[in-house]
């Protein structure tokens, strides 16, 4: 077994270990949070693939989820009923992609399906993503951030201000998202224990992906695109491909996230896209330390169960402007670094880091 | 005719507080190379001190008393979060200024709670209005383009006839020839963020009783500001002036073609259009930006 994924077996272990715990001290109802833990974790490990080894600040990640929670929550709630004699409509049924369910007063719903508005989902991030990454990724340090913050906020915006999305209220009453029959992605509490192993291994998977990617040949294309761009380029590296790349990858782990949250929810509204949750992604990959996968994964699932709980209460907000500048004062790299990684990034960026204003 | 000219009215107003904005976010660029995202929050804190010492203090007081507050906090901040920092790198000093803006935020929420509030018109009441043929003016609309003017005048003095001012300007054009010739660089920092503070609260002061303020205020305000200072090309306060009003006209008109909702999304839109295409601003140099560190 290769080392790499020695943590990937401890991870799992633990998040076994979380699960049994709480079945035997008869504590089940922190699943809920856990799980909703797990699929905003997703978004930070991807964030984190961007962040901390592409080099490249995002502050507008959150509009990504919710593109992804959007869309899937729009496509499965939108009635089609009316309009299913248009041959647009038909065609859909025919290939499957609808699907009837009953509303609350006992009629019929007519929309698509849920696994086809994850895809619509996913593919719409994907197009979004490489539409504003091409122009957005050429910019650097304040530009960069203030671009991506740029984004985030006419997502947030949009999804504020647009009728058809539910303006201020979002759109409730999403349907579970059936994996296979019988696991149902939704807030039911028969389906906790399956959710949450559901959205833990959907993280975990996630992880294997990326730690993949990282030590691969695109993963030292990057690491050496971090440390010194220009020199990158010079050994033929194509650097602002590869950061594309990197940025709608992870907009594709942030839409996933939003589709499963929203559907695990029932329901998605516009605070999801707020620059505050945008902000709070890239704490939790600092605090993680930038460029370590499993230090943002661990601060994740603490900070953002503590946060699901309502442990920081009305200061929630300011625990996470607290936690940024503090680490970025005293540890700008991160509290769990891993001190190899951290010398070898000092030894490549230590010019960098001496040069910049 | 007249509708066109009363949303140029409008435009204006708002533009001048977007270029105040803008003029406080390139004082401390100069001075430091640091893009503040707090500044916002510079606006906000002016606005609901001087609304808070309106209670038992005359307005002019209370304007005063808010200003002095708020470049207090602008001295704390530098001091506290910046100035021991030795050569941080840019993505550092992006995500401090964000946390202090969060910082900022949250504790105006926890003192002030989350109610709207306004000061009084300094002259005149909301209903008062002065018809300049045909279009009407509130008195405020006055007073905020008029204490905008002298603010830019009265900065264009400072820095090219005091002593400070130009010592500013020194350590912004090189640092360590500055120091080599006697300047205190690490005070001109401190100085810088005083005055932007001090300039974003005397905007916060003059726009609420038309725009009002409430504890989270100050992000939109922010983004607006850069987008001006990027607009007129970042550093160049006289440029921020224009580029204000053209923004600010432009949101105002707007309404006419898109929902209000998305007004906000116009001036950010416009921010990526000029970052993509010409990042040096409009009234700026195109090769001066090239030195430039982002």
């Amino acid at each position: 077994m290769r080392a790499r994924y020695i943590p990937v077996v401890a991870f799992t272990t633990l998040i076994v270990a979380i699960q049994l715990a709480t079945h035997f001290t008869d504590t089940g109802y922190h699943l809920t949070q856990l799980t909703m833990t797990a699929y905003y974790s997703l978004l930070v490990v991807g964030l984190c693939m961007l962040t901390g080894y592409a080099g490249q600040i995002s502050i507008g990640h959150a509009g990504f989820f919710a593109i992804g929670g959007y869309f899937s929550a729009y496509l499965t709630t939108h009635n089609l009923l009316s309009q299913q004699e248009t041959a647009f409509v038909s065609m859909m049924k025919k290939a499957g992609l609808l699907a009837v369910r009953p509303d609350l007063y006992g009629g019929e719903i007519l929309n698509v399906h849920p696994w086809a508005a994850c895809l619509a989902a996913i593919l719409a991030a994907v197009v979004i993503a490489y539409l504003v990454g091409g122009p957005v990724l050429k910019l650097k340090g304040h530009y960069l951030a203030m671009a991506t913050l740029g984004f985030g906020v006419i997502i947030y915006r949009i999804a504020l201000g647009t009728e058809f999305l539910g303006a201020a209220d979002g759109i409730s009453d999403v349907p579970g998202f059936p994996i296979v029959s019988g696991v149902d992605i939704a807030g039911k509490a028969s389906l906790r224990v399956v959710n949450y192993y559901a959205a833990w291994g959907l993280v975990i998977a996630g992880m294997v992906v990326l730690l993949n990617l990282i030590h691969s040949r695109v993963g030292r294309a990057l690491a050496s695109i971090h440390g010194a761009e220009d020199a990158a380029e010079a050994m033929g590296i194509p650097a602002a491909r590869y950061k594309l790349h990197t940025f709608v990858l992870s907009a594709v782990f942030a839409s996933v996230a939003g589709v499963f949250l929203t559907h695990y929810n029932g329901g998605i509204g516009p605070s999801e896209a707020s620059v505050m949750k945008s902000v709070r992604y890239v704490a939790i990959v600092a605090i993680g330390g930038m460029a370590n996968l499993w230090g943002a994964l661990s601060m994740s699932l603490v900070l953002n169960y503590l946060s699901l709980r309502g442990y920081f209460g009305t200061y929630d907000d300011a625990v996470f402007g607290g936690i940024l500048i503090l680490i970025m004062l005293f540890a700008p790299d991160g509290l769990l670094r891993r001190h190899l990684l951290a010398d070898l990034k000092r030894m490549v960026s230590g010019g960098a880091e001496g040069e910049a204003p | 005719m007249d509708l066109v000219f009363q949303y140029v009215v409008a435009g204006i107003t708002y533009g001048t507080i977007y270029a105040i904005v803008a003029i406080g976010f390139n004082i401390i660029y100069n001075a430091t190379g640091i893009i503040n995202f707090a500044q916002g929050e510079f606006v906000m804190l002016g606005g609901m001190t001087a609304v808070t010492l309106s209670g038992f203090l005359p307005l002019p007081l209370a304007i005063l008393g808010a200003v002095a507050v708020t470049l207090v906090v602008g001295a704390v901040i530098e001091i506290v979060f910046i100035r021991w920092l030795h050569n941080p790198s840019v993505l550092r000093m992006i995500i401090i200024t964000i946390g202090i803006s969060i910082l900022a935020r949250e504790t105006a929420l926890h003192i002030w709670g989350e109610g709207v509030r306004s000061l009084p018109y300094f002259t005149g009441t909301s209903e008062t209005s002065i018809n300049l043929g045909g279009v009407y003016i509130s008195p405020q609309v006055l007073w905020a383009v008029g204490i905008g003017a002298v603010v830019v005048a009265a900065l264009t003095a400072f820095f090219n006839y005091t002593l400070p001012g130009r010592q500013m300007r020194a350590c912004s054009a090189n640092r360590d020839a500055a120091r080599l010739c006697g300047v205190n660089a690490k005070n001109m920092v401190t100085l810088s963020f005083m005055l932007s503070a001090a300039i974003g609260a005397i905007g916060g002061c003059v726009v609420c009783p038309i725009t009002y303020v409430q504890y989270d205020s100050g992000t939109p305000l922010a983004i607006k500001g850069f987008t001006v200072a990027i607009l007129g090309g970042l550093g160049n306060s006289t440029a921020a002036v224009g580029a204000g009003m053209l923004l600010g006209i432009l949101e105002s008109f707007s309404i006419w073609v898109l929902p209000a909702a998305y007004k906000e999304a116009v001036s950010i839109f416009l921010l990526l259009i000029i970052l993509f295409v010409r990042p040096s601003g409009l009234f700026g140099s195109v090769e001066a930006s090239k030195l430039k560190e982002f």
